[in-house]
């Protein structure tokens, strides 16, 4: 029993991280009808000038606080600079573009800072289990701060005049350039904080599956599937699927597949949601005129 | 002719998508607090004039907007200078309250109290708008759907307000409700609009000047109220 509350705690903590990704995934899918791939490279990519920062000297919290709006800033300069032009472009050519963004991201890292795994460091220190052993306490920090994080954009999008126009810019981009939203600026900022949303999962992850290029291609499989499972077109439900989908892989693991085959379990929620309810939990089954 | 100021005049104004061609040469003006009408049939050109306006698509020719040229600026730097533009089908934001539908009319406004004073207007102009606050745009009915295009544009507080087919897929009931707000809103606040109908009578009551527009080009154009007068003309290019 013991083991099993600690299957779902840990599935939790590793389910808030599924959750950003997925909230990352759905806030660009839903401006742009695309899901990025290379979206789990650029937050590999943020935890690696992150580790530098760190290794530099700077206190965990300092380099935290500089990465987020670093990556923040690589995010938009790529949708200026990569993905803007391509914007009237047919879909094929901005997937090309998402796998070449994943490649070139996979590769650089790997060019500059080397496949070997590299430890991270937690923030929230190595000592004793906490509540009876339960939860590290890494996973109850990480978990604390990704509800922080999805709190916040919640309330960003929720209340503030610039979320508003960053939805309506999403949902209907003609009638937001009428009423005088910049829905090019409100792209840029969808990927910046997209890009934020994932440096922050990327640094919370890394501590418990080490650092390497390749550090992020089972998380965003997670991702997808957690995005998919709750419904791709609605941004909760890509969060609380994230979190299922942890639970999930951590029981599935622990009691079911094995850790070897865990991230088979993924894959075989995206084909069951796909061929069940493509929809996914909370999304909205598209209708079109013919 | 006497002296009137010209919000927007529009001089050889040629408009495509892509490589067919739909404007070839208008020239046009609104005045200032007055009511201009294009009418034409379907195809003639009528929404592609508007979008021209409002810098959708790509023009030639020149648009003065209160004596300054905006031929070539962003859709939404147009917006900002003061043109609201209700597009054809509505614009509506489907998946955001009503509420967040007129925010985001007043996007480009910051004196607060401005916007609530327009906003409390909007609901004494339409009261459904009122009962309707915090319900999903997209539940709304056509009309309500127009009355909402028609209160968002009006938050931007405009100097031009451009109308695409305010009557589009409406019952005659609500139709003649619209128009008489609109009618309501030209009086009390002097506010010029450039409105599209394919239902010319209708246009023609409230309109000051009418162009009529075949397949790109005006063909006439004149006072509203002798064209109204005129049945010879009314019939053959009318059809009422």
């Amino acid at each position: 029993m013991d083991g099993f509350i600690h299957q779902i705690i840990s599935g939790i903590a590793s389910g808030g991280i599924y959750a950003s990704v997925a909230l990352a995934l759905v806030m660009i899918y839903q401006a742009t009808h695309h899901v990025n791939f290379a979206q789990g490279e650029m937050a590999m990519f943020s935890t690696y000038i992150a580790l530098t920062l760190i290794q530099a000297g700077l206190p965990y919290w300092a380099a935290f606080c500089i990465t987020v709006p670093v990556s923040f800033v690589i995010g938009a300069l790529i949708q200026r600079v990569v993905m803007e032009p391509l914007s009237k472009a047919p879909v094929l050519a901005s997937v090309g573009v998402f796998i070449g963004l994943l490649l070139t991201f996979n590769s650089v890292a790997g060019w500059i800072f080397t496949y070997t795994l590299k430890p991270f460091p937690t923030p929230f220190g190595e000592g004793k289990p906490l509540f009876g052993g339960f939860v590290s306490r890494h996973e109850l920090g990480s978990t604390a701060i990704t509800l922080v994080v999805l709190l916040s954009i919640w309330a960003f999008f929720r209340f503030t005049k610039l979320g508003l126009a960053m939805r309506a810019a999403a949902f209907n981009p003609v009638s937001s350039r009428l009423v005088g939203v910049p829905v090019a600026r409100m792209l840029a900022l969808g990927w910046g904080l997209a890009a934020g949303i994932g440096a922050i999962a990327g640094m919370m992850v890394a501590p418990v599956i080490f650092l390497d290029p390749n550090m992020m291609a089972g998380v965003l499989l997670y991702a997808f599937a957690g995005a998919l499972l709750g419904g791709i077109t609605n941004p909760l439900g890509a969060v609380i699927g994230g979190f299922i989908v942890g639970i999930i892989e951590n029981l599935g693991g622990a009691y079911v597949v094995g850790t070897e085959l865990k991230l088979t379990t993924a894959l075989f929620i995206i084909v069951v949601v796909l061929t069940v309810k493509p929809a996914g939990l909370f999304g909205k089954t598209l209708v079109s005129r013919v | 002719m006497p002296l009137m100021t010209m919000l927007l005049e529009v001089k050889g104004l040629h408009g495509a998508y892509g490589e067919s061609k739909v404007l070839h040469g208008l020239d046009f003006v609104v005045e200032e607090g007055g009511v201009t009408t294009l009418l034409g049939a379907n195809g003639a050109g009528k929404t592609t004039t508007l979008r021209a306006v409002s810098g959708m698509i790509r023009t030639q020719g020149e648009i003065l907007f209160a004596g300054k040229p905006i031929q070539g600026m962003a859709t939404e730097a147009i917006a900002g200078l003061g043109i609201a533009h209700v597009p054809d089908g509505r614009g509506t934001f489907m998946e955001l309250t009503v509420e967040e539908n007129l925010r985001l009319g007043a996007y480009t406004r910051n004196d607060k109290a401005g916007v609530a004073a327009d906003l409390a207007k909007m609901f004494d102009l339409f009261p459904r708008l009122r009962e309707r606050f915090h319900q999903q745009a997209g539940t709304l009915s056509g009309g309500e759907q127009q009355m909402l295009a028609i209160a968002r544009a009006m938050l931007l507080g405009p100097k031009l307000l451009l109308l695409d087919e305010p009557s589009f897929g409406l019952a005659p009931l609500i139709v003649r409700e619209i128009f008489e707000i609109l009618g309501r809103i030209v009086r009390e606040s002097g506010l010029s609009i450039l409105v599209v109908e394919q239902n010319a009578s209708l246009a023609l009551a409230i309109a000051d000047r009418a162009y009529l527009l075949e397949t790109g080009r005006f063909v006439m154009s004149g006072a509203a109220e002798d064209i109204r007068k005129d049945e010879t003309l009314r019939k053959s290019y009318l059809g009422y």
